[in-house]
């Protein structure tokens, strides 16, 4: 790329507005140098800077006692006791992953995990949460396809177990699918590494991969919609290499048990620019750059191309002065490449050099300070009409078997079975096992419990009440293990937030976020959000993905979701018979309208808490929580998790036997019980809403309105969807 | 006994393994880096598993040709106990220490899951604490387990009894569809000649603690013990 002229419409398309360009003007008081322009352009990037989402952003609560670092750093920090923290954060990778789904999805995955290892955590735990289209379009077995191999394919490689995770299938996402990437690593509160560069005249060291000229403007793809030349972005897809990244992995670690490093940041989006950059001006020092010294992969590569470059597995670290020899011989050890590019500098500025020429030196201040900030445009979303009374047309038992098979909640062991989900021998509840993720910390009976939530059909008829219930339905899934939410991280997966009806769709999740946290003491401490998720102005359903983490003491102790024979089913929570937004009437009547359950935050955490209480009690063999597809579905995954058949109760005169058995209803968890009645009396006295629904054993599961059906064909109609599609 | 664990770059289950050998035998396990190629007084050499540099030309090619592999030959040809699970099996088959090669799943899709293992011999250092016709679990997690042999090979396994370990039903029948990466005669493991070299797909380390579902691995590290009375 070799432009002539450095203009405004240049400027355009690197997707800076007009009015920003003449900020760039402003600040560097002459046209820019292509290289710096570069610069601008990905800094100020939606991607980058979040400049449509930060005022909307800074309202999410963020602090909490055992929180360590919040928003900001490369991923959030929190205590989990033992003088250890837990490192978490998730990100999305949904553009790429359209594009070439297996690279596209393993690079977030290796993004990631290097966010987080980057702060001097070893990870421990991948989740994920994923988006997919109608699957009866063929764009999307091949999109699911390669996503799951991507993320198999890296995660395996790397050797972190991959613990969790959702997927939802809506034609919103047709041509968006949504990608968003978690990891979880645990550090030694002591050794916990940040990005603020400090030291004038350190050394300024680069790791990893050689450079090379993939995914240039890849931040700037990441914050466009997608017209009809999508496949023509593909250049902009980077390529990752998992081993590469396990062997950066253990030299940062190597590394980072002693005392060479100032700060350390991983080269992500925007690469080199983005990390030199972020280090110098949160360390408020100046950074020089000789890009001769680069490791490349490719010849003749320029300084804008080098600049732009999002080539995976690198990482940039500031070290004490003295020792680079000491820090090169571990990283020749793992044979990855070491240069010493640059030096940490009084000047404030950011000056890079190639080839004897000065190619970009821009003051880094104002870089930051006057990147733009948006209050844009936007409506409060339109509450929905509630639902009225609806009729089944099936009964009970077609219906569960219906909602069961269908793809929102067929097995998806199809595609856990390709993860590898016990390397490091600390995974204590796989997949489909407990309603989180159980991690033990290794030497340790504690255990981190890990999920990933969002359901959004909410979403999109109530933004606000969508976002709650993304953050309430972690910490129920948490809770239910006997674990204690302590804190998440979210992705915030929206469309074009220049249209004014989107940015009302994030302003008022955001504000349901904040509610919910609020409400549970479950502060947001590290989060990414994902804009212009459109193709060919059709925008994908709101999805604000949350991803929880909790932690217990003794992880063997876990509550998981599996029902052995003998046991006395207790459902604790009001129902209502609430079918607004649900899969019933989605599966069943082919409707997606009404009111999604509403949320009673004060009611949420009363019931956790008396849960918790009783798990750690001794009261509860196995429990979980009532969400997609309501009570009856709930029952039966625990009936097909155990493979013990249930006898239920009579249900309420009150409502219909499709309110009762598939009504979303939210705060509702079933226990299972050696006894009942013990339990209904506990309820009682803590002034807890709880109801007999019936006692386990058998091979069916039996009850009024005529249900009778076998496990053996509850659960062909579980794990058909995956098979039949992949067959 | 000592037992000492082989690092190659991109192994990635070497702390499993550790962790497994250090409960059963009492003490922790040296860890031998790839250019070390000193095994004395190793009487146990551990291959891990993983993806020794990246699995890139062929799984295990790469990591058979590392000067610490030499090592490993000669500390086999002294009767030294050698065990490779998952990519270490991998790369005793590319070192030619075991017979026959491991291809991609029939499926072509990785497989991490729980298979069941029957136990072909009981009179082994590595498999002396399980009954014979014994059936264990064991996770398997792997994207190339179908092992392959020509059938003069096989046969030669079977007639010699080096068939280690096969994968089975519930009720130890070794089924086609207990046979999920395809492989011949759903052949999990093997043996050298001289029952001194083990080679197996699925990872016991990972059934060891009952925190995470069972113990069924724990017999196989607790039956190395025997090597420390062998010697």
């Amino acid at each position: 790329m070799n432009p002539t002229v450095i203009d405004a419409a240049l400027a355009r398309s690197f997707g800076l507005a007009a009015e920003e360009y003449d900020r760039v003007l402003a600040i560097m008081g002459r046209v820019p140098t292509l290289t710096e322009l570069g610069i601008f352009s990905v800094m100020w990037s939606e991607h980058c800077s979040y400049k449509s989402s930060r005022i909307w952003l800074k309202t999410l609560p963020t602090t909490a006692p055992w929180v360590i670092h919040g928003p900001g750093e490369n991923a959030g920090v929190v205590d989990i006791g033992e003088g250890r923290a837990a490192i978490f954060k998730m990100e999305s990778h949904n553009h790429p992953s359209f594009i070439e789904p297996y690279q596209g999805a393993a690079t977030g995955v290796g993004g990631i995990l290097r966010d987080v290892f980057t702060m001097g955590a070893r990870p421990v735990a991948n989740l994920n949460a994923l988006r997919f289209g109608d699957p009866s379009l063929p764009v999307t077995k091949r999109v699911v396809d390669g996503v799951v191999r991507g993320i198999g394919g890296y995660g395996n490689c790397v050797g972190v177990p991959t613990v969790g995770g959702e997927t939802n299938f809506h034609p919103s996402y047709n041509g968006n699918p949504l990608v968003n990437a978690m990891t979880v690593g645990i550090a030694d509160q002591d050794r916990i590494f940040l990005s603020a560069a400090a030291g004038i005249g350190n050394p300024v060291v680069y790791v990893g991969s050689k450079t090379g000229r993939d995914g240039i403007h890849g931040a700037t793809m990441a914050s466009a919609e997608f017209g009809a030349d999508a496949e023509e972005k593909r250049p902009t897809v980077q390529v990752g290499d998992p081993f590469i990244e396990k062997l950066l992995i253990e030299a940062c670690l190597e590394l980072m048990a002693t005392d060479a490093i100032v700060a350390i940041q991983d080269m992500g989006a925007a690469g080199l620019t983005s990390s030199s950059v972020e280090m110098a001006g949160k360390g408020g020092v100046g950074i020089e750059l000789e890009l001769d010294a680069v490791p490349q992969r490719e010849t003749g590569m320029s300084a804008y191309e080098m600049m732009l470059s999002e080539s995976q597995e690198r990482m940039l670290i500031v070290l004490q002065p003295g020792r680079e020899a000491m820090a090169r011989a571990i990283f020749e050890k793992w044979e990855l490449d070491f240069a010493v590019i640059g030096r940490i500098t009084d000047t404030g500025r950011i000056v890079v050099r190639h080839q004897g020429r000065t190619e970009a030196d821009i003051e880094l201040a104002p870089l930051a300070d006057q990147a733009p900030l948006y209050e844009r445009p936007w409506v409060e979303p339109a509450k929905p009409a509630p639902l009225g009374p609806v009729e089944s047309p099936v009964a009970p038992g077609a219906a569960l078997l219906a909602l069961i098979g269908c793809p929102d909640l067929a097995s998806r062991a199809w595609i856990w079975n390709q993860y590898d989900g016990t390397v490091g021998g600390q995974t204590l509840r796989r997949p489909g096992q407990a309603d989180a993720a159980i991690v033990r910390i290794e030497g340790s009976r504690r255990a981190l419990a890990l999920t990933t939530d969002c359901t959004p059909r909410y979403c999109v008829a109530d933004p606000e009440t969508g976002g709650a219930q993304a953050v309430v339905e972690s910490w129920r899934n948490i809770t239910a293990t006997g674990a204690t939410p302590l804190a998440v991280t979210d992705n915030l997966n929206f469309g074009n937030p220049e249209k004014p009806a989107i940015m009302g769709q994030i302003v008022a999740a955001i504000r349901g976020m904040g509610e919910a946290c609020r409400a549970l003491d479950y502060p947001i401490v590290s989060g990414n959000v994902s804009l212009y998720n459109e193709t060919e102005g059709t925008a994908i359903l709101p999805t604000p993905a949350i991803g929880g983490l909790g932690v217990i003491e003794d992880g063997a102790a876990a509550t998981g979701i599996a029902l052995a024979p003998g046991l006395d089913l207790v459902l604790i929570g009001e129902t209502g018979g609430e079918l607004g937004a649900s899969l019933f009437l989605r599966e069943i009547l082919h409707r997606e309208d009404g009111a999604p359950p509403a949320l009673d935050l004060a009611a949420e955490k009363r019931n956790g808490d008396f849960v918790r209480s009783q798990i750690r009690a001794g009261a509860i063999a196995a429990c979980h929580d009532v969400s997609d597809g309501g009570l009856l579905v709930a029952l039966a995954e625990m009936a097909l998790a155990g493979d013990t058949g249930i006898a239920l109760a009579a249900i309420p005169e009150t409502l219909a036997p499709h309110a009762f058995w598939f009504g979303e209803d939210q705060a509702r968890y079933v226990a299972a019980t050696e006894d009942g009645p013990a339990l209904l009396a506990a309820a009682a006295a803590a002034g807890i809403p709880a109801r007999a629904l019936g006692r386990s054993g058998g091979d069916h599961l039996t009850g009024p309105d005529g249900i009778a059906i076998s496990i053996s064909e509850i659960r062909a109609a579980h794990e058909a969807f995956f098979a039949r599609w992949f067959a | 006994m000592r037992a000492g664990i082989i690092l190659f770059p991109g192994i990635n289950r070497e702390r499993d393994i550790a962790i497994a050998l250090e409960a059963s035998l009492g003490a922790r396990p040296r860890l031998v880096w790839h250019r070390e190629t000193d095994l004395a007084g190793l009487d146990l050499v551990v291959i891990p598993g993983g993806f020794s540099y990246g699995d890139y030309l062929r799984c295990g090619a790469m990591a058979a040709q590392s000067p610490v592999m030499r090592a490993v030959v000669e500390h086999a040809k002294r009767g030294g106990y050698v065990l490779g699970v998952c990519n270490g099996f991998q790369i005793l088959t590319e070192a030619q220490l075991l017979p026959g090669a491991l291809l991609r799943n029939a499926g072509l899709r990785f497989l991490s899951m729980d298979c069941r293992l029957r136990v072909e011999r009981n009179d082994t250092v590595f498999a002396g604490r399980y009954d014979k016709g014994a059936v264990f679990r064991a996770p398997m997690a792997h994207g190339d387990g179908n092992y392959i042999a020509d059938s003069e090979t096989l046969d030669r396994l079977e007639g010699e009894g080096l068939v280690a370990f096969r994968y089975v039903d519930a009720t130890g029948a070794a089924t086609e569809a207990a046979n999920l990466n395809g492989s011949a005669r759903n052949i999990a493991g093997i043996y050298a000649p001289g029952l001194r070299i083990l080679g197996l797909m699925p990872h016991p380390e990972n059934l060891v603690d009952p925190a995470t579902g069972g113990i069924d691995g724990k017999p196989l590290f607790d039956s190395l013990n025997a090597i420390g009375r062998a010697a």
